[in-house]
């Protein structure tokens, strides 16, 4: 082949942010027509990549041809001109605006728009790929497909020919997510070059024609999936073999250590976000919770952590009801409970400050005095670097310059060190690569083994599936069926997830 | 060819100190230029500024005077940024602080002086509080944007000090000239080394405010809400006792710089007791990184530079507005200096690429 043929062709691409080499020099082709898988551990260089591509960084030294001429990106708006387009984890919609005026939204226009016209352009594009979407529904009323698909058409409608999809399944149900590769597979055919990222060795071989590895801000090699395996892949994405899979412990005891009855609670704007909710957890088990982001997930697990203001209900535990109790006194109390949350930086942990000032964020409350003793801490501070064999050049090096699982492993680390008999933790391995979330399942497993009652929320059914005893579904605040993971599949989950209701209660 | 601005890495304290210095440099030959086409000799006119802040006892005591409430109303403002909550209202807390004391010192002219005084502090600090709790508790209560609260609140304080100056506190020996009494005696400051007092109490603040911040419970948790509302919450704090607490402090430390302005200074009330310090204030604390020993160092720097420049122009004749305006040139070069600490600029040429055939 002739270097330089390819439709994308990426050659020596190297970027540096301050002391840290993102890409060293990296290649990507990319053909017409071909779905392509980029996949590599966090860190790796693709999101960095991917945004150079669109136009978003410059590369310190390299070069991009789009079929066969070179381009020099000094903003996104340039690579939409060369057919270039990016949809990211976070959408970049407007919510009060309806679907039309989003793809309207910074065009270049005359003085009046034909909504006419401008209807019929869509209409053709809706037509051409196969996506299904009411244009007047407003942003805020449409579910997270409904919005990615929007998304695509927007970016499409610019006259996208390479489509970027960073981790687009993330935040789907599997229906939308098989929703979403027809509308792949329908862009392939029609001659565009999708690029694809994804954590998910399963949806990589589904839905992909080659991938390219990257490790370490290099790449590692492309690969033809028909001539590949997940073994293979991951051994490379990694560095060296890997065993992929995750143990479930038997639960050992029946005690109930958390009751929770008719839990309500409203959110700011006074809609019901919790109605009524009623389950049990026990010491030793694991319970899944499973529900697309946004069902009431985050308030469910800061109303149990006395953050979120609860309106009816009960929340029982080891028999103490904890409605009312503020956070200050769950810690005075010793009320042995432990809250992983989702965004660990913006609650949980102070970004700027170091490891020991974060570890006595849980402490200085038990200082007698005026004054903090930050020395018990910073002891605490290194056993833990040591017991979960954290990457860090110190206790005094603020924990924002971590990578995110080096930081998740400081919080999980704070709030195991209480040992406590609860542990609440909300999409614990979110955007962390499959060697730390492999190391996060195993801590979840030992605290499991010590008779540590959890309640696990996340949104990577295979996780769910494996560790958990038992799933609980929720659905816009409402629970439609907790099932024994041992003998749920994932298509019912899914269309619990959406609403339907689980008649047979497996308890 | 193309420019590129690349964000830094962590830079060491050398080159953050080289950067600092060539921004004074960069501003003294461009002030040099400006100085050479009004027909002077810019080394003589910075030789005298420097003559003028520090030549003499006089003047050196003159520069520390104008340091101490710069050094004072930072600390305060020092602990309010602390927690992200933008007070610019020191102006108006400085104000009624010294309205606080004035009251005091004009009702008993004849107390014993060590007890006067005393009062007068107190009441300071409650006025400077008082006026620091009103938009604290508006942010607490129905979280309003404190920046608004604050800076309204200075005009009000403003107008107040106005009203008392040219209504019921005119002085009516002052043959109708609109103008405040002049303490007794019992309500001025002493003087240590040729300095009032203050001096005394600002570096004893220093101390406190740097131990209150680093070490103590409270400042641990303003540190936190500052980074972090819902860690804060995450970790039990209460939220709005802090924010309370943080503005009575930050408050009740600029209302002491009005007792010390009007005590130390100026022997009286006037609406010109701040002279501005307020917002000064805000630019020395930032360019100090809000830590309490580096605000000693920054204060006195500017109030040099205030000092300086308000004696070349006697010296050389210049107008007022242009010694401002050298002072505004060094803080614009300074300031925006900080760019060149977080990024660095590129300029490039890049050859194109060259395809190459391959077997």
């Amino acid at each position: 082949m002739k270097s330089g043929s390819a439709f994308i062709f990426m050659k020596d691409i190297t970027k540096v942010f301050g002391t840290v080499t993102a890409t060293n020099s990296m290649s990507f082709e990319v053909e017409k027509g071909e779905i392509h898988a980029l996949l590599g551990e966090n860190g790796a260089g693709k999101s960095t990549l991917m945004n150079m591509l669109s136009g978003i960084y410059i590369p310190d030294s390299g070069h991009i041809l789009i079929d066969g001429k070179e381009v020099n990106f000094s903003s996104p708006r340039d690579s939409i001109k060369a057919g270039v387009g990016m949809i990211h984890q976070h959408f970049k919609l407007v919510d009060i605006l309806t679907g039309l005026e989003n793809i309207m939204l910074g065009q270049k226009y005359g003085l009046f728009i034909n909504k006419k016209l401008l209807n019929i352009q869509i209409r053709k594009i809706m037509d051409k790929y196969h996506l299904e979407i009411d244009m007047s529904k407003y942003v805020y009323d449409m579910s997270v497909g409904e919005k990615q698909t929007l998304e695509i058409l927007k970016t499409l409608y610019r006259g996208a020919k390479i489509l970027i999809l960073d981790e687009p399944t993330a935040v789907l149900t599997p229906q939308e997510t098989v929703n979403l590769f027809r509308i792949m597979i329908r862009m392939k055919e029609q001659g565009c070059a999708v690029i694809f990222i994804s954590h998910k060795m399963n949806e990589v071989m589904e839905i992909s024609d080659r991938v390219t590895v990257l490790r370490k801000g290099q790449t590692i090699g492309t690969l033809k999936k028909s001539e590949t395996n997940p073994q293979e892949l991951i051994e490379k994405m990694v560095g060296r073999p890997i065993d992929l899979s995750i143990k479930r412990i038997e639960r050992i005891t029946d005690n109930v250590v958390l009751k929770v009855k008719n839990l309500r609670a409203d959110n700011e704007e006074g809609i019901e976000v919790l109605k009524g909710l009623n389950f049990d957890l026990c010491s030793g088990e694991i319970l899944g919770v499973a529900g697309i982001a946004g069902s009431g997930q985050k308030e469910l697990c800061e109303a149990l952590a006395g953050l979120y203001p609860v309106k009816e209900g009960k929340i029982e535990f080891k028999g103490e009801d904890l409605i009312g109790r503020s956070p200050k006194e769950y810690i005075t109390r010793g009320i042995s409970m432990s809250f992983i949350p989702e965004d660990r930086l913006g609650m949980g942990l102070v970004a700027s400050m170091d490891m020991v000032d974060n570890i006595l964020l849980k402490q200085y409350h038990y200082n007698k005095g005026f004054l903090v003793n930050r020395k018990p801490a910073g002891l605490k501070a290194k056993e833990i670097i040591k017991k979960l064999d954290i990457q860090t050049p110190g206790v005094n090096y603020p924990i924002k310059n971590l990578s995110g699982g080096n930081i998740q492993k400081v919080l999980l680390g704070r709030e195991l060190d209480v040992s406590p008999e609860l542990l609440i933790t909300a999409y614990p391995v979110r955007g962390l690569d499959i060697n730390t979330s492999l190391k996060i399942y195993e801590i979840l497993n030992e605290e499991k083994k010590k008779g540590v009652a959890i309640l696990y929320i996340a949104e990577d059914l295979d996780s769910l599936l494996a560790l958990s005893d038992r799933i609980m579904v929720i659905s816009n605040g409402e629970i439609t069926g907790i099932v024994k993971a041992e003998n749920a599949r994932k298509d019912q989950i899914g269309l619990m997830m959406l609403g339907k209701k689980e008649d047979e209660y497996a308890v | 060819m193309q420019f590129r601005v690349i964000k830094k890495g962590e830079i060491s304290q050398k080159k953050y100190t080289l950067i600092t210095l060539t921004a004074i440099f960069s501003a003294l030959v461009t002030s040099g230029l400006f100085l050479a086409l009004l027909g002077l000799n810019p080394l003589e006119v910075y030789l005298a500024m420097v003559k003028g802040a520090f030549g003499t006892t006089y003047r050196l005591e003159q520069t520390i005077v104008k340091s101490i409430p710069l050094v004072v109303t930072s600390l305060g403002i020092a602990i309010a940024f602390k927690m992200k909550f933008w007070n610019i209202g020191a102006e108006g807390q400085i104000m009624m602080g010294a309205f606080g004391a004035s009251y005091f010192a004009l009702q008993y002219p004849d107390m014993s002086r060590p007890l006067l005084l005393v009062i007068m502090m107190v009441a300071a600090f409650v006025g400077g509080a008082i006026w620091g709790l009103i938009p604290a508790f508006f942010k607490a209560k129905w979280a309003t944007n404190e920046t608004i609260v604050t800076l309204m609140m200075n005009y009000v304080a403003l107008k107040w000090i106005t009203y008392l100056q040219y209504g019921p506190w005119k002085d009516p020996n002052a043959l109708g000239f609109p103008k405040i009494a002049n303490f007794t005696e019992n309500a001025i400051l002493p003087k240590i080394f040729g300095v009032h007092i203050g001096w005394i109490i600002a570096l004893i603040l220093v101390v406190l405010i740097h131990v209150f911040l680093k070490h103590s419970k409270k400042g641990f948790e303003i540190s936190v809400l500052g980074e972090s509302y819902n860690t804060a919450r995450y970790a039990g704090i209460n939220i709005s006792k802090t924010i309370l607490i943080a503005m009575l402090l930050s408050g009740g430390i600029c209302g002491l710089v009005g007792m010390l302005q009007v005590a130390g200074v100026s022997k009286t009330l006037s609406v010109e007791i701040s002279g501005g310090v307020g917002y000064t204030a805000i630019i020395t604390t930032w360019l100090a990184a809000l830590k309490a020993p580096w605000i000693v160092i920054v204060s006195f720097l500017f109030a040099a530079l205030i000092q300086g420049s308000s004696f070349i122009q006697t010296a050389f004749g210049i107008s007022a507005a242009s010694a401002l305006l050298l002072e505004a040139m060094i803080l614009f070069f300074v300031l925006g200096s900080e760019f060149f600490t977080r990024y660095r600029v590129v300029l490039e040429y890049k050859l194109p690429f060259k395809k190459k055939e391959e077997s």
